[in-house]
């Protein structure tokens, strides 16, 4: 591999957002022909570089060169980048889902002469293109009648008219299913045998040690390090060190848990993809939440912590096919919210400003939106009772605003945070789920958060937190179940969890728990 | 300046609308050399659009919901020509023919709610067919004939408070209305302040109360006045009596209950809304039924004052009632709106309209001047939403010379900075 030529050179590359530095002086150096690997934590700037690249940040935007074949780069766009032959594939596929396969491969690189589409010549091409990556089927199918793994081949299919050179793919796999993924890898691995030279995104380590040449890992906005996998001998424990080495940065305040009894259970949970019919979004999921107890909920984006607690909350998302939930050992069905709050479940949202706050509400009326009521003689909501108890959370969790009456748009994250816990507070829930609680929110905010959910501990609740950020739950947890791919990997209590063995349940299946 | 500012100003977008009025009401006073105020026009501009005002009312819940309801005027038509048909053939007392007219209004909403709500057609469809729907529903049902209607119904429509007890040289039961009216808004502004007061709430100064409180009442019974002094056997119309009532309930069901919050909730942030345990189907199929209800009202109304249910009445109402709703402060991507704005937005309308006419400008120019008054109101609402919102009254306030609405502008909304890079890319692609 090592005399291969050089064909992309990233040189020290920063790029600012406001406030954020999200990379800083990134370098990666990609050799012709070969599938080179980006691994790194969620946020830790893996889009963000090949966004870079591929011109959707343009030249002027960042600091620092783009040698590609020799040359610097100046992409101004997308366009730009694509006639110098990089095409990038996103997370999210850009396909038309009413368009043909053959209208998708061609859309925005028509045949035409004059202005008028060839579709002759179209058909001949894009038989020809779905051939070459395992396409049989009728170019005029529309793209939403087959399947996201044939999706991502049409996409693929539509990256190859565009005479690509460096094929960027970005969580290629993350939708497909075990077979659809091993077809993509087969694929990407043909493609190199004919030149192609692919750069990869993915989460998954056991894909990423089997098809990568070379892995570069990025940390915090960083590039920590280039391996070689075959002279490196790497395997999943290295790759992991890389991504996770480093200290714990946040401090947590004191807390000695007072752990009960069981408080909440569900069994056999298992759940449908919203839209796609035979994907499993939870995959008959066990786990519990005791008294007082904390407990973690660890995997990567796209793993389904989000799915499985929404779905259990009041079934609000995708298709609840079987399972039971028990609070206080006996059983509770919750097939709507309302069902779920009675049962005394709240859920703090992991998107705070679409699915969690109203924007143009004020803090009190947000205070009490779920508890209405609580402060509702008759039919009339109580102005005053709502004042006193929006003023009594914002006084408990500290929340900077000049008065309860002050808009939520206007607060900061953390304390739209606060305001959205203390909205679920005064519902006065036994188990609360917390989904990403400290996102975008800063470092002194989360300690007061951290503190606001272990008083909640103390008070005899149970809390269940999702988080993305491994120090964060390992410093908050007192137990951590790991999610992989909908299924509980592993359960891991607080005093044997360490990133490391926590990552690596949340990227390899347990052998048992995959089907 | 900045005492007239803490006058009008607080917190409420609504005394902004209010000012706006008042200056137009007094522009339109001194134009036409007095005959805006006089009791016979006042009582004529009440008459003449209390029906869109009415709809008003209930657009503005349907708006606020994230919705639109362009089937009024065909649902007022529709509801109208039944009853004075029903009332013609079956010779129905009035009362019970008011009560038909809004049982059909409800039975046009369980439909129509039930195409919104549960079966997820956006609004604007289902009411564009249901326009369609129910003003072929009338000219088929009448026959594309007027039906009179008895001379009792016509009450509701074009009746007057009667005259009782001593002859006052007024009308005594106006007065009286006025004078509970004004005692009314006096007692509650002064219970709300002490409340917050008692609450460590922020409250005006006292002499802004005072002010305040003074300026309503005098307006009050001013109106008063008016429309106890007009033409013999006339008085406070009763079509005002029926607004006024349901402004009250509508009011307060809006901004006290449970089911006035959750409106608000689902037109602001739907997914938000579900996830606090609102039933968003449910809000919306009452939001859309509620509004055919009150066309029914609408519709009797007018059939009351014109005397008779015609093929073509209604047309164009909706337009009218959905201009007054966006006037009064309403967005168009729902969450923001208030009952009484939109009364007030319907009234600039409305007195826009009656000057205009009493100045001798035609049909033509008054439509052309309607439209640029709407395109600018909404145009102002928007273009304070980005400039993070300055109070209507500071923008008027430095429109006339004064040091600048800064003490009203709000803070922009801002970024927050501690955003992570995730959500910051999310934003971004």
């Amino acid at each position: 591999m090592a005399d291969q030529p050089v064909i992309l050179q990233m040189q020290s590359i920063t790029k600012e957002f406001p406030g954020v530095k999200a990379l800083s002086n990134v370098s990666l150096s990609v050799k012709a022909g070969e599938i080179h690997a980006i691994c790194g934590e969620n946020g830790a700037g893996k889009s963000t570089l090949m966004k870079v690249l591929s011109g959707v940040y343009p030249h002027g935007s960042y600091s620092g060169d783009i040698v590609y074949q020799g040359e610097i780069q100046e992409f101004k766009d997308i366009r730009a980048s694509e006639h110098a032959g990089i095409v990038i594939i996103h997370q999210e596929l850009a396909l038309i889902p009413e368009l043909s396969i053959m209208e998708n491969i061609f859309l925005g690189n028509e045949p035409a002469k004059r202005g008028v589409i060839d579709w002759k010549e179209a058909r001949r091409r894009s038989i020809d293109l779905m051939a070459r990556v395992g396409l049989s089927e009728d170019p005029d199918t529309p793209v939403k009648d087959i399947g996201v793994g044939k999706q991502q081949l049409v996409e693929i299919a539509k990256a190859l008219n565009k005479s690509v050179r460096l094929l960027i793919l970005d969580e290629p796999t993350a939708a497909l299913n075990e077979s659809d993924s091993q077809h993509l890898l087969d694929l990407i691995r043909g493609l190199k045998g004919r030149g192609i030279t692919s750069i990869i995104i993915s989460h998954k380590l056991n894909e990423i040690e089997q098809i990568a040449d070379s892995i570069t890992i990025i940390r915090d906005g960083k590039s920590i390090e280039t391996l070689d996998v075959k002279a490196d001998g790497v395997d999943e424990d290295r790759i992991i060190k890389g991504m996770v080495g480093r200290a714990l940065e946040s401090r947590f305040p004191d807390h000695t848990p007072k752990i009960g009894e069981v408080l909440f259970e569900a069994r056999n949970w298992t759940v449908q993809h919203p839209t796609v019919p035979d994907r499993l979004v939870c995959k008959h999921s066990d786990f519990f939440v005791r008294k007082g107890e904390i407990v973690g909920f660890a995997g990567l984006m796209g793993a389904g912590r989000t799915e499985l607690a929404r779905s259990i909350f009041g079934h609000s998302y995708g298709k609840f096919l079987e399972g039971q939930t028990f609070m206080h050992g006996r059983e509770v069905k919750m097939h709507t919210v309302p069902q779920a709050i009675d049962a005394g479940l709240g859920y703090v949202t992991e998107d705070r400003k679409t699915l969690g706050l109203n924007l143009l509400d004020d803090i009190k009326s947000t205070t009490v939106a779920a508890a209405l009521k609580k402060i509702t003689k008759g039919l009339v909501v109580d102005m005053n009772r709502e004042y006193q108890v929006a003023e009594e959370y914002r006084r408990s969790l500290r929340t900077k605003a000049p008065n309860v009456d002050e808009g939520v748009s206007k607060l900061s994250g953390g304390n739209q945070q606060k305001v959205v816990l203390a909205k679920w507070m005064f519902t006065d829930p036994e188990l609360l789920i917390l989904d990403e609680p400290t996102r975008g929110i800063d470092v002194g905010a989360k300690y007061e958060i951290y503190g606001i959910i272990q008083r909640l501990a103390s008070q005899g609740k149970g809390v269940i937190v999702i988080s993305s950020e491994l120090p964060e739950l390992l410093g908050l947890s007192d137990r951590i179940y790991t999610i992989f791919e909908g299924a509980i990997t592993g359960v891991l209590d607080k005093d044997e969890a360490t990133q490391e063995n926590l990552m690596k349940l949340m990227t390899q299946a347990r052998k048992n728990a995959a089907a | 300046m900045d005492a007239l500012k803490k006058l009008f100003g607080g917190n409420t977008r609504q005394f902004g609308m209010i000012f706006a009025l008042v200056a137009l009401i007094v522009l339109f006073q001194i134009l036409t050399g007095g005959l805006t105020l006089t009791p016979d026009n006042v009582i004529n501009l009440f008459n003449g659009n209390s029906y869109i005002l009415i709809l008003a009312i209930g657009m503005v819940l349907v708006i606020i919901a994230g919705h639109i309801d362009l089937s009024v005027g065909s649902v007022a038509a529709s509801v109208g020509i039944i009853v004075a048909i029903t009332m013609r053939d079956w010779h129905l007392p009035s009362g019970v023919g008011i009560l038909l007219g809004l049982i059909i209004g409800a039975v046009i909403g369980v439909w129509q709610g039930f195409w919104v709500a549960y079966v997820g057609i956006p609004a604007f469809i289902v009411t564009l067919a249901g326009m369609l729907l129910f003003r072929g529903l009338n000219q088929f049902i009448g026959q594309s004939n007027t039906v009179p209607v008895p001379k009792d119904f016509t009450y509701i429509g074009a009746g007057y408070l009667p005259e009782i007890g001593p002859d006052t040289g007024y009308n005594n039961l106006t007065l009286l209305l006025g004078l509970i009216g004004a005692a009314a808004v006096v007692y509650f502004q002064l219970r709300a302040r002490r409340e917050a007061k008692a609450l460590g709430a922020e409250v005006p100064d006292q002499w802004v109360t005072v002010t305040r409180l003074v300026l309503i009442v005098a307006a009050i019974l001013y109106a008063t006045y008016l429309f106890a002094t007009g033409r013999p056997g006339t008085s406070f119309p009763i079509p005002g009596i029926i607004l006024g009532v349901l402004v009250l309930i509508y009011g307060f069901v809006s901004s006290k209950t449970i089911i006035g919050r959750h409106i608000y909730a689902v037109g602001g942030n739907r997914h938000a809304a579900e996830l606090s345990g609102v039933q968003s189907k449910k809000v919306n199929f009452l939001v859309m039924m509620n509004m055919a209800v009150l066309a029914a009202l609408a519709g009797m109304v007018f059939v009351g004052r014109s005397t008779a249910s015609g093929p073509f009445d209604g047309t164009g109402w909706e337009l009218d009632a959905i201009a007054a709703v966006f006037i009064g402060g309403a967005a168009v991507t729902g969450g923001v709106g208030t009952v009484i704005g939109s009364i007030v937005g319907g009234l600039v309308m409305a007195v826009l309209n009656n000057g205009l006419q009493l100045l001798g400008v035609g049909a033509d120019l008054t439509q052309m001047i309607k439209g640029i008054v709407l395109l600018l109101a909404v145009a102002f609402d928007v273009y304070s939403k980005i400039q993070g919102r300055p109070s209507i009254v500071g923008l008027l306030m430095r429109g006339i010379g004064g040091n600048g609405g800064n003490g009203n502008r709000g803070v922009p909304a801002q970024p927050d900075e501690t955003t992570k890079t995730t959500e910051v890319l999310a934003r971004e692609s």
